[in-house]
C-alpha cells in the first residue's frame, strides 16, 4: 500500500517538469496572443514599425536581428568550437584532455553580464577605434555571443568525436590514408549528427541570451545595414521595456516572447530528432 | 599531371592551425579570469564583504546582494532537489522505457533549452503577478528552481543507472521492499553523483540576471523575510556596469562573481571524478 503511494508521488514529480513546460508556454501565449489578434499575425511579424506607445507593434527588424546575430556568433563561434573538439580528441594525449575539457566548459560558467560587460569594456572601443561606428554593433555581439557557445559546441562535439567507433579509425589508417585525412573522411563524417546537434543547441543559446545582448549590441530600432550597425534583438526588445510596459505594450511584450519561444523550440526539437537518429546508428 | 602536396604535409600545416585556435580559445578564458581578478581583487576586502551598499552602490560593500543571493539558492534548491530527484527516481527505478518516459524526457530537454528571458516573462506574468507573490525572493526562488530541475533531473538519473545492479538484487533478496531499497541503498550510493547536479544549480543562481531582475526585483535593501524584494550579486554588478555608478565596486562584484562560480566548478567537477573512480 505505502510503495503503492510513492509510486504515484514519485510518477506526479516526474511530470513537474513536463508540467512547468506546459504551464510556461499557456501563460505567455495567454498574455501574447490577444495582441497579435489585435494587430495581424502579417503586420506583426511583418512590419518595422514599433512604437509601442502609439500602438505600432511590427517586430520584423527584432527578428531580423536576432537572426543576424546568431548567425554571426555562429560564423565565428563554430569553426574555432569545431577546432577545439577535434584538437582535443584527437590529437591532444589524454592527460591534457582532462584538463583541458573541464577548462573550456568553465567559459559556460562565466555569468553573461561578465560577458557582456567585458565586451563593453574591452570589444566596444576596439571596434569603435579600429573599424569605425559606434562600437555597439551586430559584430560586438556576434562575437560575444560566439565566445559564449563555443563550450557548448565544443564540449558536445568532443563526445560525438569519441563515440565513432574505433574500429572505423583503425581501418582507415590501414588503408594508410593520413591522420588528418581519416579524421576529415571518416570521423567527422561519422559524427556529423553529433556535431549538428551541438551547433543547433549552440544556436539556441545565442539566440536566447539576453543581458550580454542588451549591454554590447546598441538597441537601435532598424534593420542593421551593416555588421557595424547597432541592432535591438527579440530577447533584448523584452527585458529592456518590460520595466515600465502596461496594457497592450507589455501584451506586446509577451507576444514577443511567444516569437522567441517557437524559435527555440525549432531548434531544440530540430536537434532532439538529429541526436535520436544519431543514438539509432 | 597536377602537382600533389604531401598529405603529412597537409596533416603538419592543419595540425599546427587546430592548435592555435585551441590556444586561443583557451587564451580567452585565463584572459577573462585574469582581468577580472587584477582589476576586481584589490577591491575586496572584509569591509567591502561585510558591509551594506551606500547611495546605490557608490560605495559601501555588497553584503545585501550576498544575503540576497543565499537566500535565492537557498528557496531554489528547497523546491528543485525534491522534484528533481524523485523525477530521476521515478525514470529509473519505478519504470521501464516507454511512451510516458520519453515524453518525459523530451519535456525535461525542452525545458533545458527554454532561455532565461522566457522563464523571467512566466515568472513574472506567474509567480509575481497573477499568484500576488509580487517581486520577491521567492517568486524568483520558484522560478529558478524551474530552470534548474532538467540539470538535476539528468544528473541523478546518471548517477543513479550508475549504481551497480547487483547492490538492488542483493537488497531485494533479503526481502527489503524498493522504497527502502531506493532510500538505503540505491540513493547512498549516488549521493556524490547528485550532489554534482545541486552544486551546478548552484552556480546558475548566482549566475543568472534576467530571471531575477524580472521576479527578484532590485531592491538594495537587506531582505527581512522570502517576501521581500533583493538583488542579487549578478544583478548588482549589471545595474552598477551598466548605469556606471561605481566601476571599483562593479569589478569588486564581479571578482568575486567569478571566483565563486569558479570554485563551484571545480568542487562538481572533483566529487564527479572522485564518484566516478569510485564506480
Amino acid at each position: 500500500m505505502k510503495e503503492k503511494i510513492i509510486e504515484k508521488i514519485l510518477m506526479l514529480l516526474a511530470f513537474s517538469a513536463i508540467g512547468a513546460l506546459l504551464l510556461m508556454a499557456v501563460f505567455i501565449f495567454k498574455e501574447g496572443m490577444p495582441i497579435i489578434f489585435k494587430v495581424g499575425l502579417k503586420n506583426f511579424l511583418f512590419s518595422t514599425h514599433w512604437a509601442p506607445t502609439k500602438g505600432y507593434f511590427g517586430i520584423f527588424s527584432m527578428i531580423v536581428s536576432s537572426l543576424f546575430v546568431t548567425t554571426g556568433a555562429l560564423i565565428i563561434g563554430v569553426p574555432l568550437a569545431l577546432a577545439c573538439a577535434i584538437t582535443l580528441a584527437e590529437f591532444a594525449p589524454q592527460r591534457l584532455m582532462v584538463i583541458l575539457k573541464p577548462t573550456i566548459e568553465l567559459l559556460a560558467g562565466i555569468p553573461s553580464v561578465v560577458y557582456g560587460f567585458l565586451g563593453v569594456v574591452l570589444l566596444v572601443p576596439l571596434i569603435r577605434d579600429y573599424l569605425g561606428g559606434p562600437g555597439l554593433s551586430l559584430l560586438a555581439c556576434s562575437i560575444i555571443l560566439a565566445i559564449m557557445i563555443l563550450p557548448t559546441i565544443t564540449s558536445i562535439s568532443i563526445d560525438a568525436i569519441q563515440a565513432v567507433p574505433y574500429s572505423y579509425k583503425e581501418g582507415s589508417l590501414a588503408l594508410g590514408a593520413t591522420h588528418w585525412q581519416t579524421i576529415r573522411m571518416v570521423i567527422l563524417k561519422a559524427a556529423r549528427s553529433g556535431i549538428i546537434t551541438a551547433i543547433m543547441l549552440g544556436m539556441a543559446r545565442a539566440i536566447g541570451e539576453t543581458m550580454a545582448v542588451i549591454m554590447v549590441a546598441g538597441n537601435a530600432l532598424k534593420i542593421p545595414s551593416s555588421p557595424l550597425s547597432p541592432v535591438r534583438t527579440l530577447t533584448s526588445n523584452i527585458a529592456l521595456e518590460m520595466g515600465y510596459a502596461a496594457g497592450d505594450h507589455r501584451a506586446a511584450l509577451f507576444a514577443t516572447g511567444i516569437v522567441l519561444f517557437i524559435f527555440i523550440m525549432i531548434f531544440n526539437v530540430t536537434a532532439n530528432i538529429i541526436t535520436k537518429r544519431w543514438r539509432r546508428e | 599531371m597536377a602537382k600533389r602536396i604531401n598529405p603529412v604535409l597537409i596533416q603538419r600545416v592543419i595540425k599546427a592551425q587546430l592548435w592555435g585556435l585551441t590556444g586561443f580559445t583557451i587564451g580567452i578564458l585565463v584572459f577573462i579570469i585574469c582581468f577580472i581578478s587584477v582589476k576586481g581583487l584589490p577591491q575586496i576586502t572584509l569591509e567591502f564583504l561585510t558591509s551594506n551598499p551606500v547611495d546605490m552602490g557608490r560605495s559601501g560593500g555588497i553584503f545585501s546582494t550576498i544575503v540576497c543571493t543565499l537566500y535565492l539558492i537557498f528557496v531554489s534548491l528547497m523546491i528543485a532537489i525534491p522534484l528533481g530527484i524523485g523525477a530521476a527516481i521515478y525514470l529509473t527505478e519505478y519504470t521501464r522505457e516507454s511512451r510516458v518516459t520519453h515524453i518525459i524526457r523530451f519535456g525535461t530537454e525542452c525545458l533545458a533549452g527554454i532561455p532565461s528571458i522566457i522563464l523571467g516573462l512566466f515568472g513574472f506574468a506567474f509567480f509575481v503577478m497573477a499568484l500576488r507573490l509580487g517581486w520577491s525572493i521567492l517568486s524568483g526562488g520558484m522560478t529558478m528552481s524551474i530552470m534548474l530541475l532538467p540539470t538535476i533531473i539528468r544528473t541523478s538519473e546518471e548517477a543513479i543507472k550508475a549504481v551497480p545492479h547487483e547492490l538492488r538484487e542483493v537488497s531485494f533478496s533479503l526481502g527489503v521492499t524498493k522504497w527502502q531499497t531506493v532510500t538505503k541503498v540505491v540513493l547512498p550510493s549516488a549521493l556524490p553523483g547528485i550532489v554534482t547536479g545541486i552544486v551546478l544549480g548552484v552556480a546558475r543562481c548566482i549566475e543568472e540576471t534576467a530571471v531575477i531582475i524580472f521576479t527578484v526585483g532590485s531592491s538594495l535593501r537587506l531582505p527581512q523575510s522570502l517576501l521581500d524584494s533583493g538583488r542579487t550579486m549578478a544583478v548588482h554588478f549589471y545595474i552598477l556596469a551598466r548605469e556606471g555608478i561605481s566601476m571599483p565596486n562593479a569589478y569588486g562584484t564581479a571578482a568575486i562573481l567569478i571566483l565563486s562560480i569558479l570554485f563551484i566548478n571545480l568542487s562538481a567537477y572533483y566529487i564527479m571524478r572522485q564518484f566516478l573512480r569510485k564506480m
